[in-house]
């Protein structure tokens, strides 16, 4: 394993615990339904979104997909903002407009979200282009989820992306579900990856709850896309703990979770956050005295967002069609 | 050099617009399938792809879903994108990018970001083609917040249309007819533009309102042509733009005639027409002396047989039974 600074590793962790606070300090303003906007949880992933973000600069651009608190924040998104947004309030990442399912922050590159499967992809894949065209240096990730290898536009965009040698990751996070259609009902095969090794592209398996690999794999993949030899694919292995939707099911609000008990124990013994948290101690770089300061350092933060969030005010009613045109025809 | 009075094919005056913009504007580029075969797209495409190299005239598989999202991104990282199908039937592979995305970018994400891109599709009617090479889509689009639609008749609105679409920051349909391909007209050389939004009042008249676009309108001048001859004084309004409609010249124009007729190249339930139809009743109800009539494509698909086509799109004759019958009723 490569040397790495110890204030490096410390906030991977502390990244990877911020996602989770968030997410999990939304459970309850959602079983309430004081958030209504449908919230995908990233609960599980953290390890993804940090070690992939960590490893690019800011002017990288990344492009999420409904599940993409994690993404915003992993690259650098304001937390504030993000939950507003959640609460669907004018001081959000997009003023109450979008909702949890579209966080954008351009002025750090996550440049969009939605939840349409696979929506993203092509739009990623244009990023990559634009860069090309402008001949800069610069990198996209497109983050999607197993379901996604069911829509038609990822292989098109596989195929362009390689016959221009675009500097794109192709992400795919597979937490085997598809909604709550398990992997092996969707799929003929569990090997992701190969879809690019059919189209020429360097492709990768790794395991996505390991937040070192992830990270460096994706500096390898970063430095193909950035020398001209992308594009890149990468299939990530993970498990979401929360359900496809809300706390727990498919429908928000409601208790219960569809999948088996024993498999959801099996992943909760490899929870990245836990996995990171043992390494830093094992390496004596954490100790109990500095995680627990860690810790409520975090929860002071997803704190104050909440709070910024509620007295935050709500959108104009007047307002109802502003941003549907940039330049409106008199 | 003087050009004042230089005539220019309907598809060259698009070339030109295209050649100009791309001059002016190194971001500005075309994709999309056959841009470098007369065979897809006319001459529109003309000396493109050998003044600005094959990066910036990007000839693509065919994988309308990628290639037009792959547009919208580029579009969302400042590039100005002209995404061409030159067939609009395969253009609904698209619909995702367009609708879903295009479209909404804007607004979901509270301004922050928008779409400049052009949207190009061919009309490719007749010649016993059938039903899927020669559909009119324009009134989908239409029908969808966030998108501009724009139908120049002429070839100096399709230069001035290409341009305006080419510069706006919102995403603008660009939808032509290959019947008007080979339609001459007064074209300055210049880089200029026709207002987006703005329809055209081709000829004044006192009896009716005659409410036509894209190819519609040269059936409707012919129109305009014979029934003067019977002392019928049409007023010829072209819309140039579909979206957003020109409603006050539409109002003002209905109110003194009070008599309007409408003719689209589209079908007729739920259509440009019927939306035309519900402005007038809106602003000018209590000015109406008859009737509003309506001459569009039965709701049927196109047929092959050269018979059945001939009995399928409107020409000049159903215009003028249409304006009769609304000048007889009392």
């Amino acid at each position: 394993m490569s040397y790495y600074h110890t204030k490096f590793l410390i906030n991977l962790y502390r990244k990877m615990l911020e996602i989770r606070l968030l997410e999990e300090s939304l459970v309850d303003p959602i079983i309430k339904g004081d958030i209504k906007t449908p919230c995908h949880l990233y609960s599980g992933q953290e390890a993804i979104a940090v070690g992939v973000c960590s490893a690019l600069n800011k002017n990288d651009l990344i492009f999420g997909n409904h599940r993409s608190h994690g993404h915003y924040l992993a690259k650098g998104g304001d937390l504030s903002q993000l939950v507003a947004e959640i609460y669907c309030k004018e001081t959000g990442c997009c003023k109450g407009r979008g909702g949890s399912m579209h966080v954008v922050s351009p002025e750090v590159g996550m440049l969009g979200a939605a939840p349409i499967v696979a929506g993203t992809i092509s739009i990623a894949l244009g990023a990559a282009l634009a860069f090309k065209m402008k001949k800069e240096k610069r990198v996209v990730v497109s983050f999607f989820g197993d379901g996604a290898t069911g829509e038609g536009v990822l292989y098109e965009s596989l195929n362009f992306a390689a016959l221009k040698k675009l500097p794109i990751i192709f992400a795919c996070e597979n937490n085997y579900y598809s909604t709550h259609m398990p992997i092996n009902e969707c799929r003929s095969n569990n090997d992701i990856y190969k879809i690019g090794i059919s189209f020429g592209i360097p492709s990768y398996r790794i395991d996505g709850n390991d937040v070192l690999k992830v990270y460096e794999i994706s500096r390898k993949a970063i430095k193909i896309c950035r020398e001209g030899n992308g594009p890149v694919f990468i299939q990530f292995d993970t498990y979401r703990l929360r359900g496809h939707v809300g706390p727990d099911d498919n429908i928000q609000g409601k208790r219960g979770d569809i999948r088996p008990k024993e498999e959801k124990e099996y992943w909760a013994k490899k929870d990245p956050i836990i996995k990171m948290e043992n390494f830093l101690i094992r390496k004596k770089i954490l100790d109990k005295k500095m995680k627990e300061k860690i810790l409520l350092e975090v929860n002071r933060l997803v704190n104050k967002a909440h709070s910024f969030a509620i007295n935050s005010p709500k959108p104009d009613k007047k307002e109802v069609t502003k941003y549907v045109f940039k330049k409106q025809e008199a | 050099m003087s050009l004042k009075n230089r005539k220019l094919k309907y598809s060259l005056a698009i070339n030109e617009a295209i050649y100009q913009a791309m001059e002016k504007d190194e971001s500005v580029f075309l994709i999309g399938q056959g841009v470098k075969s007369p065979w897809y797209v006319g001459n529109t495409t003309r000396g493109l792809i050998n003044k600005f190299g094959k990066d910036r005239v990007i000839d693509t598989p065919v994988s309308e879903n990628a290639i037009t999202g792959c547009a919208v991104g580029a579009a969302i990282c400042g590039m100005k994108p002209i995404v061409v199908h030159p067939r609009m039937d395969f253009m609904l592979y698209a619909m995702d990018p367009i609708i879903n995305e295009a479209a909404n970018w804007h607004f979901m994400t509270g301004g922050k970001l928008n779409v400049p891109i052009v949207i190009w599709g061919i009309i490719n009617r007749g010649g016993e083609q059938g039903a899927q090479h020669s559909q009119a889509l324009h009134g989908l689009f239409t029908h969808i917040p966030g998108l501009k639609v724009v139908a120049p008749s002429t070839p100096y609105d399709a230069k001035g249309l290409m341009i305006s679409a080419i510069l706006d920051p919102d995403p603008v349909i660009f939808v032509d007819d290959r019947w008007l391909y080979n339609i001459e007209g007064e074209v300055p050389n210049n880089f200029y533009t026709v207002p987006i939004g703005r329809a055209n009042l081709i000829k004044m008249g006192e009896d009716v309102t005659l409410i036509a676009s894209s190819y519609m309108v040269i059936e409707a001048l012919k129109a305009v042509d014979e029934l003067a001859y019977l002392g019928i004084d049409v007023e010829l309004i072209d819309l140039r733009t579909l979206k957003p409609l020109d409603n006050e010249l539409l109002i003002d124009s209905a109110k003194k005639t009070g008599r309007v007729v409408v003719v689209d190249g589209g079908w007729k339930t739920m259509g440009l027409a019927a939306e035309i139809l519900a402005r007038v009743m809106e602003g000018a109800f209590r000015y109406l002396k008859a009737p509003i009539a309506r001459v569009t494509l039965p709701d049927s698909p196109a047929p092959a047989s050269s018979v059945l086509e001939e009995a399928y799109y409107p020409r000049k004759e159903d215009i003028i039974i249409a304006i009769k019958k609304i000048l007889s009723f009392s």
